[in-house]
């Protein structure tokens, strides 16, 4: 099945872009994003906090049943524009890994339909590709079966 | 792990991308690898040595001649790279589409 997340990473740059079509109105695209109810449903992970506004930051953790953390991220948001665009810092705490970019596009296709751009900017080649081998690693790959969990239920 | 991080490191240099085309359509000795490059001999034996030591290329006796060939299901490998990544985010937004369909029609 060919999935409808698409990932561009260019050989030698410290970059990479995500790009996805929703089957959702921008509003409700957005709003998933907005919402820390809905965030925390869909990136299975707690939050903290989220202030929504320039100059504004986000704090999200993941534990385990017994309450060990996991998984704790953070950023700073330099912009914040409903259904337009949020530009905000993303740092994984605990880990060797430095601060990244991320610019986040929300448009309109139709009325039903909507496309999201992620563009983050790595602080080197290098990381970018430890980054991209994330995946293979259990502590992400712990937080990601639990969104399978999620989304079972709510089928 | 370190295999992995190897293998797209050694593609991330330039020549070695050269040397890795040039050997994709004919086995090739490192002589005649090296007759197209500038570069001094010893710096593409080091880059052979790279891209064999991570099983893009691979060796091959022929006489007293050395033969090296690309080995294609490493590259393959390597075209699978992201595609765990790419899953996480995939079902990580699929997720989204779901919750956000659920939260329209309770409105």
């Amino acid at each position: 099945m060919e999935r409808k997340t698409k990932i561009n990473a260019e050989e030698d740059k410290q970059e990479l872009l995500i790009t996805r079509e929703f089957d959702l109105p921008l509003e409700l695209l957005f709003k998933a994003y907005e919402d820390p109810e809905i965030v925390a449903q869909w990136m299975g992970t707690k939050v903290i906090k989220l202030e929504n506004k320039k100059h504004g930051g986000y704090q999200f953790e993941t534990s385990d049943k017994e309450g060990n953390v996991l998984f704790s991220a953070n950023g700073t948001i330099h912009e914040f524009l409903p259904n337009q665009r949020i530009t905000r810092t993303f740092e994984m705490e605990n880990t060797p890994f430095p601060v990244q970019l991320e610019y986040l596009e929300f448009e309109k296709l139709t009325d039903t339909t909507s496309k999201l751009t992620m563009h983050i900017v790595y602080k080197s080649v290098a990381f970018r590709n430890q980054v991209l081998q994330l995946p293979f690693a259990q502590g992400i790959n712990m937080a990601h079966n639990r969104l399978q969990e999620i989304a079972d239920r709510l089928k | 792990m370190n295999l992995r991080r190897d293998v797209f490191q050694a593609i991330a240099d330039p020549t070695r991308r050269a040397i890795l085309l040039l050997v994709s359509s004919q086995s090739m000795t490192a002589g005649a690898i090296a007759s197209n490059f500038d570069t001094a001999r010893p710096t593409v034996s080091k880059h052979l040595q790279i891209l064999t030591e991570c099983e893009l290329l691979k060796q091959e006796q022929n006489g007293r001649e050395m033969y090296y060939h690309l080995n294609p299901n490493k590259l393959k490998e390597i075209a699978d790279f992201i595609e765990p990544f790419q899953k996480m985010w995939d079902d990580r937004f699929n997720t989204l589409e779901t919750i956000m369909k659920k939260y329209q029609s309770k409105k």
